[in-house]
Parts: C-alpha cells; structure tokens; sequence
C-alpha cells in the first residue's frame, strides 16, 4: 500500500552520486597527466575498500547491502579521498583512511545521512595528523614513470627523494618561514604562472567539473560562490595589508583545495548546512578558516579541518538559517 | 597534563554544583505539579489507580506516595509522559492495577433497565441521564469508559463496548520501512546487480 | 492589458497527460440503479437526515440538513424511494463507513419546484443561509462550505475575487472542460460572487497549457462586458492551482495558514463552485451533479456530468476499466487517494477518478535514507523544510514537527515527487497531523471529563453542606459538629463514589496486596483523617505501599 504522489520524478541517490563522479573525470584525468597514474591506483585502492567497509558494516547493522551499495555514495567518498592524497602515499595509508572514514565517519554515525562530519575530510584529516611525512609525498611536476610510482606506493621506496616535489602550499609556508617576501617566494620554480605548475590547471579542471554539477543542479549556487568569494575576499584584503606575509587571491584560489573544496567538498549535502544561508554561511566559514590555517597554522593545508570545524556549526546554522515559510514572511498573518 | 587535569575535573565540579543548585532554587513544587501530572492522566476518575479520581492521584504522585505506573487508562504512553516530566525512568504499566483496554463506552441496555439510579450516582462525570424507575441512557460523547457504573447496576444491564474508527477519527498509519521489507530487498538487488 | 503576475517558490512540472481526457466534449451520466448518497460531504458538522426509509424523495429534495453553521446541506440527484439510511463505505483512504442515504431512481426524475432566489432583494445571511442549504460547497476538492467564504473579512474590505481555473494537477480535466463549455455562466456565477463580497475586481486564473478554456473565458467576458473580469493565463507548474498559490500568483498576496484570506482582502472559489453558485441562486438548483474526470488506466477518457452518489464502479464502467488496473484513485496523481472499492460513490469532492496500473504509476522504489539534499526544499511550495518534517514525523517528535510548521505543509507531494531517496515523505505528515489531531480530540475531551467531574464534586460538596445546614437547623441539639455529620452521610454521592473507587482498587489486589493491606491497617488508621476524601487516599496509599512490602519482602 502506498499513497499519494503517485507519480515521481525520475530521481535517485544513485544518480546524484553517478552525477558527481562523472563531473570528477576532468580533474582526475588531467592530474593524472601532470602527476602521473598512481593516483589511479589509489582510487582504485579507495574504491575496493570503501565498498567492502560499507557491505560489511551493512551486514553488521543488519541493513539490506545491496540497495545501499548501489547508491554510489561509498565511492563518492572513495574517490574524494583519493584525490586529496599524494600519489606516492604507500597504498596502506589509502586502506586506512578510506576504512576509517566508512566505518567510523560514516557507519558509526547511523550511515547515510545521518553522519555529521564529511568523512573524506575525516580522512583526510586523520592522515595527516599521524602521517604528516608520508602526506607531502606529492611527485613533482612530471617527474617519475609509473614503475617508479608504484615503487613507492607497494614497495616503500625511499631512495628516489628527487621525485618528491613540495607543493606550492608547502613551498611558500617554507619560505616564509625562512623570512622570505610572498611574492618572492611565488616567483620560484614550482609555481608556474600562478600557484603552482599543473596546480592551477587542476584546480581549474575542479571547477569545470563544479560547473558540470551546477548545470545540472546537484548543487546549487550557494556553496561555491560564497566559498570563493569569501577566499578572494580575506586573501585581497590580507595581502594589501601586508603582502610580505600573504599571498594574493589568485594564489588562493587556485593554490591547493579551494576550488576543490569549494565544488565537491563543501557541497556534500550531509554534513553540510541545507538553507539556503545556511550554506552561505557554511561555505564562508570554511573559507575564512582554511585561509586563517594556510595563513597562521602548523598545516600548509587547511581545507579539512575547516570543513570538519564547520560541519560541528552546521546544525546551529540550520537553526537559526530557516527561512520564512509561506506567509509567514514579514511577520506574517499576526 | 595535570594542571589540564585539574582544570577538567574543576569545570566538572562547577558545572555539577551550578546544575545541583538550580535543581535545588528552580525545582517545581506545590500546584503547578499537580496541575502539570493531572493534565497528563486521561481524566477518565476510574480509580482503577487506588485514588478516587484522577486529581487525587496526580496529589499523590506530586507528594512521592505513588508511582507513576498505575493508570491503565492513560497507558503506556501515559507512563511515559509522567516519566519525561519528572524526570524518572520509565516503567512499564503495573498489572495489579489493570491493563490498557481499548477505549470503551458504556452502553445501558434499555429493555433490561430498572431505572434504580445507582449507576448515575457512581458516574464520576455525569454522562448519564433518567430519572428514578425511567429508563436510563448514557451520554457516549461524554463518557470517560472509567466502567464505574458497571459493578452497581442490580439489572446488569450495562455492557461496555469498545469505541470503533471512524471516518472522523481514523488515523494514517505510520509508513512502513520498505528498507527492511525482504520484497523491496529483492527488487532493489535486482536493481544493483 | 498584461497583468504583472508574481510567483511562487518551489513547485514541479510532473507531465500533464491531459489531452487524453478533452477530446470529447462532457457526457452526461445515467443515473444508476442505486445511488448512495453520504452525508457528511463537507468541511465541518454531518448533516442530519431528513428521511426515512421507504420514504419517496424527489429530485432536488433535501435530505440532509446543515448540522448548525459550518456544515452544508445534501439533497437527492433523481427522485426515488429510500431504500436505506445507514453506513456504507465511504471514498476516503481509510476504507471505513459513514452514514449515507441509499435512494433507487424511479426513472421519472420528477423535480421539487425550483424557484430562483431573489438574491438581489435578500440580505447577506439570508443568502448565505440559502447556499447553505443549497449544499453548495467548494469543488476544487476540499469541498469547504462556500456560503462560509462569501462573508467579508474582518479586516480588510475583500477587494479581489480570484476564480481558480488553473487545474495543475496531471490528468485531471473537468475544469478545464467546464471553461470550454460553460464559460458565461461561470463567470456570471462569479459575478454574483463578486457582488456578495463586495470584490472590485475577478481574476481568473487559468494555466497556460489550457488556451481553450482560456480562449472560451475570454470570449465570455467580452460578451458580458464587465470590466472587473479579468482572464490571467499563469504559467504552468504545479501547484498553481492551489488556492494561496494561485492567489500569490495572480496578487503577490501571501495568505498564511491558519487565516482566512478575506482577512487579506482576496477570496478564491474554484470555477465549478462559481457555477454551482450561480445554479442555486438564480436557478433554484441545490448541488446534486458535478463534472468527473475519468482517466489513467481507462479505454475512454472523458469527463461525466455525474449525479453525486454514484458508485464509483458504475463511472467505471463507462469509460471502460483495462483490466490490468491495479488500484483506483480518487482525485489526481500527486494528491489522490487510494479508494477502497468500486463500492464507495462519487461525492461532492471527486473532481477525478484515476485508474492506476503498475506500468502507469509504477510502485516506488524502496525508501532510503534522507541525504539531506535539501531537493525538497526547494521543491516546496509552502517554502518549508520537508526533512527536517521528515526527521521529526519519523521520530514522532510532533512538537518539533509543529515547530517547523508541519501544519502549513498543503500536502502537494512536491517533495515526495523529487526526493531521490524516494521516501513517502507526504505519509509522514498525514500520520504525524492524524496524531496530533488525535492527541488534541483526546486532550479536549479529557479536558471536558475534569471539569464534569470537579463540577460533579464541587456539587456533591454543595448538597452535603445544603444537608448539613438543613439537619443542623432542624435539629435542636445544633451541638454536633459539623465534620462528624458530613463523614457519617452514607448516602452521599461523593461517599458513595469514593467507596465504589475504592471498592474496586481494592477488588484488584491479589491475596498478597490484601494481606500487607491488612498487615498496614493499624498503622493507617492513625493517619486515617474524619473527611470521606482523605480516608479514601489513605486507603490508597495503604494499597498502594502494597506491592512495594512485597518487593522488600
Ligand atoms: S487510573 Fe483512572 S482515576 Fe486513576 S489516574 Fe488513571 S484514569 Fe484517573
Ligand atoms: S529530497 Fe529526500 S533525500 Fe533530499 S533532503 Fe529531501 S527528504 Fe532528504
Ligand atoms: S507536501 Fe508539504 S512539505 Fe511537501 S512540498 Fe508540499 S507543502 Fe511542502
């Protein structure tokens, strides 16, 4: 027995889920041009133990498996987490953050929906606090073939340190930190036009997939643009204070996570707020304390603690963001 | 590490003495608990409680003399608000005092009735009318099911019958879980594989 | 001239499926063998029978009266005898019975008198009263009484008059078909209308996917000359034809739930209601017919012209059942619902009757679990937050439900209808508002309990005081104190009551409750106080330490 609608739009989870993958394509495909293939590898990785995790807290749970492996959503967070790591990351680590953030970021908490944090940036978060050595293991621009890749990523390989390439992020917390000026230190090699060989194409490739997730309207507005706009906004007023000590907008949005995490990390409908300020609220807020750590912090990164810190905001935000229902605008019918 | 000990254990000791406090200077006392358990029981004065009406026993769980599981009519439910407002732990209904029944009504058989007045003085809230040696008729709108009139009537003559759905009171049930149903596991297998 | 019209937020565009059902003109219905004829067919108070079985009624006879103000009247669609008056099944999702009057046609139709009403000369209640008892009520499908909304606003003059021809919802047609065909007296029922409101203009609010009817209303107006109408083609998406949507669309007016839009200065009446309007006050015809659509799973989709009791197996009949129909409906595919039996009759609320099939309106998918994507939201008409009703409903958690404004959701469906985890998000808010209107009926009538039992009390204290006044002055010994005498009535109501309470608690006790009783006893009966009242608690309160000696014990 059911009742009314009877009629139903041609929606699923598994099609919103599909959606967001495809739109990863294009960064994916044009990292692993700049950066080499190992990155498959580790979505590979990613995606066989995320859905063994998921089947088997399912099981655990006594939840039917089939439906809700087939809703995509475990690879989703598979591939997000395998993208925000190196690709000379020992596989084990890929294992690891991807068993984590399924069984403790995403079943522990009741499963799909009902998980507070994002659990790729959970992840991501626990990796790089146990293994802050093994998660700068980014390969430079172009340098390595595959074998050697994978040299590093099953058989621990230590010996080529020449691969290993600091991202822009790292590079310019270094210089600063041996008191060079920010424009200086961007000036260096590895960053290319703006923030970082390759660095600035990937970013861009994100926000083409981005675009692909608007056009389609798996996500709205909101997230995107006052994430960016938030990032542009604090990095335009920092660096005109004082550009010695920061970098400039262009630098900031293209450098590490942001268009990222402004598309694909931020939008995760879950742990993210749901009205419509709500969400502008959210995604400033990830914005500004992204840029306070990439600025003032100890990680060159901060995408995902931010995001973590604001997914704790997020039921408060949505409190206090309802918008007015219908007739009750202005005061309403009193 | 110990001086962050102690700050914790000494936030903890602030906390629970502020929250011990309150409990004390805030605590709701007098009628207003009365009030606040009375307006939870059903009012239906069966005294099935062991109290003579609905108000008495509400006096008597405020003043700690009775427990909170003792009206069957206000059930499970019942109980379970009472527990949420005093904050006591939930407990199930006690079976000396009686079983949740289905809402009920009393129905006087008209052939059968003496008019002896009996049952009118032991309706708690006046839902039968007649008068002496004249038939008697109960007022179902107003009638609590408490079945105090049933054990005076001499004639026998009142039957209680259960209060059926109407068009007017039905209620939508509660939407089943297709996750757990084995017919939607099949179908959404299917649509995995 | 072209209006600015406003917009709703929300709102979908499921696919109409309304050529099938327009493209033959209305039939009229035969009557049946036997008509069933509810009585409750309107918003408010059932209506009390005015027949009796065997009786013979004639073809716009009423027999049924408003039961008081907020109730509407019923009559008879064809003269006939009346077989019965007694429940039967009702066209309502809970398949259960209600009072109907049963009337087998004679074939003669023969007619009360029907005279006009001289509405003009009349004052505003007696017209009212009149369509009242005209049985005239709102046919959009929440049937409303309509003599209720043509009384002006308290706050506000009512300045507009909207006629909702819109019509979103899919497959449904009879408006749409009504416009084509009876357009004039449509909008001269609106007129009237007009003139009872004291309105200064008519908007008719018509979907662009119906240029016919919106052709045919324009060429009606224009034949009556009347400046105040005017035709408003509104863009298609449903729910536009919700009344606060559609009055939003065509005024930028937002009415909120719980008020009454004259209270805003606008009132809407579907345009079937306008000409049910017009048909009692200028042709003496109460409501005895209404405009079916009959579509979905059918092999001839039309609109009938039905006499209402009509059993709805007998439409069936006429536009031909497919045999793979696996359930019927009545109304449309968002809102709809589920009939029990081809038994139930047509009523003054079925603007539609759907055949369902499994290839038409496939099952749902299974349920699972809300991504918060926030779909429904935006879907929403109502601009609410459909999960967080959701979560709360699920977790019969109806007070925070409430707190976001469970009772201004209009049960459109939109969100049901996008939400990709296919939840029957609409069937948590029927369950949760059925609840807590069950919880309110139980709360109202425990409220009436105590206070006929504290009034029954506060009585019996009376008489045993008016008693007690009466002994002490009759007698002449007037030394005996006044407690002793009330304790010692044995006849006193009130004694009576706490002795057959406690009668009963004390029945209950099993042997063991009885003997710590007995154990207590001496114990009690030093608190035991002169007052009937406090002897009976402390009696409780012996029977009451019972169980808890049998636990120590
Ligand atoms: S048991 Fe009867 S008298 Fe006692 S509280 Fe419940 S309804 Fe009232
Ligand atoms: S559309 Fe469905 S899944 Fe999305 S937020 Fe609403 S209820 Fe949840
Ligand atoms: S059914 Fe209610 S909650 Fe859902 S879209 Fe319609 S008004 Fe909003």
């Amino acid at each position: 027995m059911y009742n009314s609608p009877y009629l139903r739009k041609n929606a699923s989870v598994r099609r919103v889920m599909s959606t967001v993958l495809v739109a990863m394509l294009p960064a994916i495909a044009l990292q692993c041009w700049l950066f080499g293939s190992a990155l498959l590898v580790h979505i590979a990785l990613a995606s066989v133990t995320a859905l063994l995790c998921e089947a088997a807290m399912l099981a655990l749970r006594h939840r039917p498996v089939a439906p809700a492996l087939g809703d995509m959503s475990a690879l989703v967070t598979a591939w997000l987490i395998a993208v925000c790591l190196p690709p000379l990351l020992p596989w084990w680590a890929t294992v690891i953050g991807t068993a984590f953030a399924l069984v403790i970021g995403k079943h522990l908490y009741g499963g799909l929906g009902q998980n507070p944090f994002n659990p790729a940036m959970l992840a991501y978060a626990l990796l790089i606090v146990c293994f802050p050595a093994l998660m700068a293991q980014w390969p430079g621009l172009g340098v390595g073939d595959f074998a050697s890749q994978m040299d590093w990523v099953f058989g621990g390989a230590r010996a080529v340190d020449a691969m290993t390439g600091a991202t822009p992020l790292d590079a310019l917390r270094t210089g600063l930190m041996t008191g060079q000026h920010a424009d200086a230190v961007l000036h260096t090699t590895p960053f290319g036009h703006v923030a970082g060989a390759g660095w600035e194409w990937v970013s861009l490739a994100w926000a083409l997939g981005g675009l692909l997730l608007l056009a389609l309207r798996v996500i709205t507005w909101h997230v995107p643009v006052a994430f960016i706009v938030a990032v542009a906004l604090v990095a335009t007023i920092a660096s005109a204070i004082d550009p010695a000590r920061f970098a400039g907008p262009d630098f900031h949005l293209l450098a590490g996570g942001t268009l990222m995490g402004a598309f694909f990390i931020a939008t995760d409908p879950v742990s993210g707020a749901t009205t419509p300020r709500g969400k502008l609220i959210f995604a400033a807020g990830i914005a500004l304390i992204a840029w306070c750590i990439r600025a003032f912090g100890a990680y060159p990164d901060g995408i995902a603690f931010a995001v973590l810190l604001m997914n704790i905001c997020v039921p408060m935000i949505d409190m206090k963001t309802q918008p007015p229902v219908f007739g009750h605008k202005n005061g309403g019918a009193s | 590490m110990t001086s962050a000990l102690l700050v914790m254990v000494g936030i903890a000791l602030a906390l629970g003495a502020a929250l011990g406090a309150a409990s004390v200077l805030f605590r709701t006392q007098g009628d207003p608990l009365v009030d606040k358990i009375d307006a939870i029981l059903p009012q239906t004065q069966c005294g099935q409680c062991g109290y003579p009406g609905c108000k008495p026993y509400a006096t008597a769980i405020a003043g700690g003399e009775a427990d909170i599981n003792q009206c069957p009519p206000g059930g499970d439910e019942g109980v379970r608000k009472l527990a949420d407002l005093l904050g006591r732990e939930y407990k199930p209904l006690n079976a000396e005092h009686g079983v949740e029944k289905p809402k009920s009504v009393a129905v006087i058989d008209e052939a059968t009735c003496i008019g002896c007045t009996l049952c009118i003085q032991a309706c708690p809230v006046d839902a039968i009318v007649g008068a002496a040696k004249q038939m008697h008729t109960i007022v179902s709108d107003l009638c609590t099911g408490c079945e105090l009139c049933v054990p005076p009537c001499p004639a026998d003559c009142i039957a209680m019958v259960p209060v059926a759905e109407t068009v007017d009171t039905w209620k939508w049930r509660y939407p089943v879980f297709e996750l757990r149903t084995a017919h939607a596991r099949t179908q959404s297998a299917e649509e995995a594989a | 001239m072209l209006r600015k019209l406003f917009s709703f937020n929300g709102g979908v565009k499921p696919d109409p499926n309304k050529s099938a059902s327009t493209r033959e003109p209305i039939a009229r219905l035969p009557l049946p063998p036997q008509l069933v004829i509810p009585l409750h067919q309107n918003i408010g108070g059932t209506p009390r029978p005015l027949v009796r079985v065997g009786e013979r009624v004639r073809h716009g006879q009423r027999i049924g009266a408003a039961d008081g103000n907020v109730s509407s009247a019923v009559h008879a669609p064809a003269s006939g005898i009346v077989m019965a008056v007694e429940p039967r099944l009702m066209p309502h999702a809970s398949g259960l019975s209600a009072m109907a009057v049963v009337i087998e046609p004679d074939g003669q139709d023969e007619h009360v008198e029907r005279e006009p009403f001289d509405w003009k000369a009349a004052s505003a209640d007696e017209v009212r009263d009149y369509l009242r008892d005209a049985g005239v009520v709102g046919l959009g499908g929440a049937v409303f009484p309509s003599h209720l909304k043509l009384s002006p606003g308290r706050a506000m003059a009512t300045h507009t008059l909207v006629i909702n021809g819109a019509e979103c919802e899919p497959f449904i047609t009879c408006d749409d078909m009504l416009m084509r065909s009876e357009a004039h007296d449509i909008l001269h029922g609106a007129q009237i209308m007009k003139r009872l409101l004291g309105a200064r203009q008519v908007l008719v609010g018509i979907e662009d996917n119906k240029p016919e009817a919106a052709a045919a209303m324009r060429a009606a107006a224009a034949a009556l000359g009347d400046p105040s109408i005017e035709i408003v083609v509104v863009p298609t998406r449903y729910p536009a034809g919700g009344a606060k949507q559609l009055i939003r669309v065509l005024t930028g007016i937002e009415v909120p739930h719980g008020s009454r839009s004259t209270d805003y200065g606008v009132q809407c009446f579907n345009v079937a209601t306008a000409l049910a309007v017009l048909n009692a006050l200028e042709r003496g015809e109460p409501l005895v017919r209404r405009i079916v659509t009959v579509a979905g799973n059918v092999e001839r989709p039309r609109n009938f012209d039905v006499a209402i009791g009509t059993p709805i197996g007998f439409v069936f009949q006429h536009a031909g059942l497919k045999p793979d129909t696996d359930k019927l409906i009545m109304g449309g595919p968002m809102m709809g619902i589920p009939l029990p039996d081809m038994d139930a009759p047509v009523v003054k609320a079925t603007n539609c009757l759907l055949a369902s099939s499994p290839a038409l309106f496939p099952p749902p998918q299974p349920e699972l679990p809300c991504i918060r994507c926030g779909e429904c939201a935006r879907a929403c008409p109502a601009d609410l937050q459909p999960f967080e009703l959701y979560w709360h409903s699920r977790a019969r958690n109806f007070g925070r439900a409430q707190e976001y404004h469970l009772f201004d959701c209009i049960e459109c469906g939109c969100c049901a209808y996008v939400c990709p985890s296919h939840i029957p998000l609409v069937d948590y808010y029927r369950y949760a508002k059925s609840e807590i209107w069950a919880r309110e009926r139980d709360k109202d009538a425990a409220d009436s309990a105590r206070e006929r039992f504290e009034f029954r009390n506060w009585r019996a204290e009376r008489e045993r005081e008016e008693k007690a006044a009466k002994l002490a002055a009759r007698s002449a010994a007037a030394a005996r104190p006044a407690a002793a005498a009330t304790g010692a009535e044995a006849d006193d109501p009130k004694k009576a009551l706490i002795e057959a309470a406690l009668a009963r608690a004390r029945a209950q006790k099993d042997a063991a409750a009885a003997r710590a009783t007995d154990e207590l006893a001496p114990a009690g009966g030093q608190q035991a106080g002169t007052g009937g009242l406090q002897q009976a608690q402390a009696g409780g309160e012996l029977v009451q330490a019972a169980p808890s000696d049998k636990q120590v014990e």
